[in-house]
């Protein structure tokens, strides 16, 4: 079955953008504009199959054509302006879907999470059934509006009052467990959260990756999860993982960098992934002597000056990390505000652990006066020339190559300077330069698993019927989605995905992709194949390889392999 | 004479130490097959606290700096040699201690300042510490300087990525850690159905047809992943059809990726699935392997713990490894070694922070064992690097060197290209 019968539906509301991505239809249609694709290599043909290449998971068959109609300029910022562009029905509805996983308070969250524990534990000496918390299911329907890009919670403001709505006043347990149920697994129940948890993120981000119009949008959602990474596999932060994409990246994605930054900074799933949680002023004597909260942290420190900001080589010393350590002091996870009911979304701040001293940091005096020192301090860092040149350098090493050219680099830096760290600013300076556009960039990129993945269900129309076996996939080949352990979040470079054996498992998914029962028909797949132009020695491989094998063997042909 | 005079001697008088060899590695003869001889890396990702992997007891320092996380004799501890202890996580190993085929250089890693894990690892592994444009690996190099056994099986890395350590132009088998049979079983269903013929895992055809005789990366990938394919296929088999503990299945393969390192506790069986490699074809040489997980900020543990819990499923892979080998054990070195050192003191939070020095492993039937190497001054803030944490007072390389040049045969020129700009000129076994 083909995926996009049900894209057309939206076809009208994306009028407005001039931007069809989402009209896609029969095999028939887009064998027709191949052909013509496979002829006319042209520069402006060129041109189109670069910009689907880069700004997208890889084309869908007939997407060269509406572009063509569209024209490459209007492409670019359409995907710039990804609210202008209608979000497909199928990512909506997994939206809402997975909306108990993706909105509800951490503070919720955590609270849940201990008493599952707890539960467990209790479970292990008896027959282990006891009722965890009462399922208080209410109406759900009034979770998320997904059609807004800045849901869950317009609680962006987390310097301001803390989350009140009527989602506070529902358990998370409770929500996650509907979440269950509406995914058709009745009965799963609490012990499963965490297990609910996941499988939710993960089949949100396949599904968006591959059905959403708003491509660029997902692959920056990807690139600055990996920016600012953290880990499923680590404890809490199993749970938090989709909240914290949702709350303080993807509002961002395409905005100021300042704000993402401190959105990741003020979300406890940040917090806990570092450490930061446990970050405490030196000598501190805690009410409670169970508590093991004791003197500095310096994991989080070093991180948002290595990875986030201003890069390894970005000037800074020892001396430097540990004195952002004792800014970072106090900083930890939100608690339920038992009196008030209130639940929290975000970081929390407990004067008695912090470091009221003075600090110093990259020569500048930092007055210790509490919660609004971190804030400066962001400030200084997100305007610094280091953390421009590392975010530049990152960008085009995303967009153009492995190795990006100095002079794209630097100019990027300063698109960067110019727009106070606007994201958009800078990959529109990005896809408008000289660099970007040159022949020898083209096609040169090496696809992540995660990348080639997205590009082949792409490619060939595949309805995701089976997440876990496509995040399966992922796991053999290196990728599992979410589970990047280390804070440098996955690559993207050939150096860190060419291997032998992966490449040959490539070849086994392909095999297996064509013959899952998609329909996808050859023609309509060469299309999205770098423009439909083929080696020939490919071509000459494909032409004598009985016709049943020929969609396979393009999925696992060394063109689709880059991007 | 205590232990801080002993060093002192030592380096203010190098004549009491005479070099054994300019490699010194040559307790036996070097005059042998070097074709015969393996080598097998570990590496640990995260920075491994070797202050207690290792742990300098006898030191009154390591108690008081470490109230929560040192460890004693009493409460299981392993003694070595009355100064140094053995975590009790270790003990599979204790027989190796015992037949002195283990040993530990303590104090040793790069000497590259960073306490970046990304940074400590990359160098580590490029093997050029301090330049980052070193676009392939020590290892590799070290395979292009082998003597070609024309088998794609020569270099083996397990796990699914090939790590930065095997970057290069030499031809590396990535194999999975075992039990990951899924992937072999739908390689052989797909090729059943391109090839209409019963299964050998060999890849389709057509992929051969599209991927043969190309002059780049992706083509060179590909013939020594087929090839690589083919004979694990057929070794495996054979494994099979005699079952032994071998071909166990991980049961639950929990992946945590650490720079795609899965932690010792999800692939315990690494061990027996290396061995089975080395004994059944004899042109497997060189092997990586690598393990998250060692990043213990919070919560350490001391005997019990975090690092215990990961410390026992390596423990016992090793042991595994060292058993299964057999007879090839006595022509094997295994090194196992990891990104940088921990904090001397333990931090607020039962845990440590990234340090330099640390304790590198060595196993092995030539390996003179027994004994803790490496230039060791004790926990004393001015002993310390920064009063924080061990200094690197033995090179990674230098021990790398004296193995490679002495059990692999490489000359002094052809170490120059394993590790350029590194000049190997001292004597790594020198007992602190």
């Amino acid at each position: 079955m083909k995926a996009y019968s049900l894209l057309s539906v939206i076809t009208a509301l994306s009028v407005a953008t001039g931007w069809q991505f989402a009209l896609v239809d029969s095999g028939a249609r887009a064998a027709e504009t191949s052909d013509r694709v496979a002829v006319g290599q042209d520069s402006q043909t060129a041109q189109i199959g670069h910009v689907l290449n880069r700004l997208t998971y890889g084309p869908r068959p007939g997407d060269f054509e509406k572009v063509r109609s569209l024209g490459v300029q209007r492409f670019i910022q359409a995907q710039l302006n990804p609210t202008s562009i209608a979000e497909s029905p199928k990512v909506l509805a997994q939206l809402e879907r997975s909306a108990a996983v993706r909105t509800v308070p951490s503070s919720e969250l955590l609270q849940q999470f201990q008493m599952e524990k707890q539960a467990r534990k209790a479970a292990k000496g008896k027959t282990g059934k006891g009722k965890v918390a009462d399922g208080n299911l209410g109406n759900t329907s009034n979770i998320s509006n997904p059609n807004n890009p800045n849901n869950p919670n317009n609680l962006n403001n987390f310097n301001g009052p803390r989350a009140n709505n009527n989602l506070a006043r529902r358990k998370g347990g409770a929500v996650i467990k509907e979440y269950g149920k509406r995914r058709g697994q009745v009965g799963t129940g609490m012990t499963n959260m965490r297990n609910e948890v996941e499988s939710g993120v993960i089949e949100t981000k396949i599904v968006r990756a591959v059905e959403s119009p708003r491509q660029l949008n997902e692959m920056m959602a990807d690139f600055w999860f990996n920016h600012f990474n953290i880990s499923i596999a680590k404890g809490v932060d199993r749970v938090l993982i989709g909240p914290y994409e949702e709350q303080a990246l993807r509002p961002y994605l395409m905005g100021n960098f300042r704000e993402m930054l401190g959105a990741t900074m003020h979300h406890p799933a940040m917090m806990f992934y570092l450490d930061n949680a446990q970050n405490t002023k030196a000598g501190y004597q805690a009410a409670n002597p169970k508590n093991k909260k004791k003197g500095l942290n310096e994991n989080y420190a070093r991180e948002l000056l290595e990875l986030h900001t201003l890069g390894v080589d970005g000037g800074y010393s020892q001396k430097d990390v540990m004195e952002l350590a004792r800014v970072l002091t106090g900083w930890g996870l939100p608690t339920l505000r038992r009196n008030t009911g209130a639940s929290g979304y975000w970081a929390s701040f407990d004067e008695q652990r912090h470091d009221f001293g003075d600090k110093v940091i990259l020569g500048q005096t930092f007055k210790g006066t509490g919660a609004n020192e971190i804030e400066q301090v962001l400030d200084m860092l997100a305007r610094h020339n280091s953390t421009a040149h590392h975010l530049s350098f990152k960008l085009a090493q995303y967009f153009v190559d492995d190795n990006p050219p100095p002079a794209l680099v630097d100019k990027l830096a300063t698109s960067y300077k110019q727009s106070g760290g606007n994201i958009k600013a800078v990959l529109n300076t990005l896809f408008a330069s000289q660099e970007f556009w040159e022949t020898k960039y083209q096609n040169n990129k090496f696809k992540s698993p995660f990348h080639y993945l997205v590009s082949s269900l792409r490619a060939t129309g595949a309805s995701i019927r089976q997440p876990k076996q496509l995040s399966a996939f992922l796991k053999i080949q290196g990728q599992p989605l979410y589970a990047c352990l280390t804070p440098d979040g996955y690559k993207n470079t050939k150096e860190a995905w060419l291997n032998p054996d992966g490449l040959l498992k490539r070849m086994d998914f392909a095999v297996r992709l064509a013959d899952s029962g998609s329909a996808a028909d050859y023609q309509s797949v060469l299309g999205t194949v770098n423009g439909g132009k083929l080696s020939l020695q490919t071509k000459q491989a494909i032409d004598k390889a009985p016709p049943d094998q020929r969609v396979a063997a393009l999925i696992g042909s060394p063109e689709f392999m880059n991007y | 004479m205590n232990r801080r005079d002993f060093l002192k001697a030592a380096l203010l008088s190098p004549l009491v130490f005479p070099l054994i060899g300019q490699q010194g590695w040559a307790y036996k003869s070097a005059n042998e097959d070097f074709g015969a001889q393996k080598l097998i890396v570990v590496l640990l990702r995260g920075g491994i606290d070797g202050l207690n992997v290792v742990a300098p007891y006898g030191d009154n320092r390591y108690k008081q700096i470490r109230p929560t996380i040192g460890m004693s004799r009493a409460s299981g501890l392993l003694d070595l040699d009355g100064y140094w202890g053995m975590h009790p996580s270790l003990a599979p190993l204790s027989p190796l201690w015992a037949n002195h085929s283990l040993a530990f250089v303590h104090a040793c890693g790069s000497p590259d300042k960073t306490r970046s894990h990304f940074d400590a690892q990359d160098y580590m592994e490029s093997g050029v510490p301090g330049q980052k444009a070193t676009s392939t690996g020590w290892m590799n190099r070290l395979v292009g300087q082998l003597p070609s056994k024309n088998s794609a099986l020569q270099a083996i890395s397990l796990g699914p990525v090939l790590p930065r350590i095997f970057a290069g132009p030499s031809a590396i088998a990535t194999i999975e850690k075992s039990g990951n049979k899924g992937a072999g079983k739908g390689a052989k269903r797909m090729g059943r159905r391109l090839q209409n013929q019963p299964t050998n895992g060999d890849v389709p055809s057509v992929f051969t047809a599209m991927y043969g005789g190309r002059n780049d990366d992706m083509s060179k990938a590909f013939a020594s992943g087929r090839s690589a394919r083919n004979k694990v296929n057929a070794i495996m088999s054979e494994a099979a059809a005699q079952p032994p503990e071998t071909m166990e299945a991980m049961t639950k393969e929990q992946i945590i990726a650490n720079r795609g390192a899965l932690t010792p506790k999800s692939t315990p069986e690494f061990g027996k699935q290396l061995a089975t490699l080395f004994t059944k074809d004899p042109t497997v040489q060189v092997a990586f392997v690598d393990f998250g997980g060692w990043d213990t900020h919070v919560r350490e543990g001391a005997e019990q713990g975090q690092l215990a819990n990961l410390l026992q499923p390596l423990a016992g892979g090793l042991a595994d490894l060292v058993r299964g080998l057999g007879p090839v054990y006595n022509n094997t070195t295994i090194v196992v070694m990891s990104e940088f050192g921990r904090t001397a003191r333990e931090n607020g939070n039962g845990g440590t922070d990234h340090g330099h020095g640390n304790a590198m492993w060595l196993m092995g039937g030539t390996v003179p064992g027994g004994k803790v190497y490496g230039r060791f001054g004790g926990l004393a803030d001015n002993q310390l690097n920064e009063a924080r944490d061990l200094p690197t007072s033995t090179d990674f390389r230098a021990v790398v060197s004296s193995i490679v040049s002495s059990r692999l045969g490489l000359s002094s020129k052809q170490m120059a290209s394993v590790f350029p700009g590194y000049q190997f000129t001292g004597n790594p076994f020198i007992q602190g």
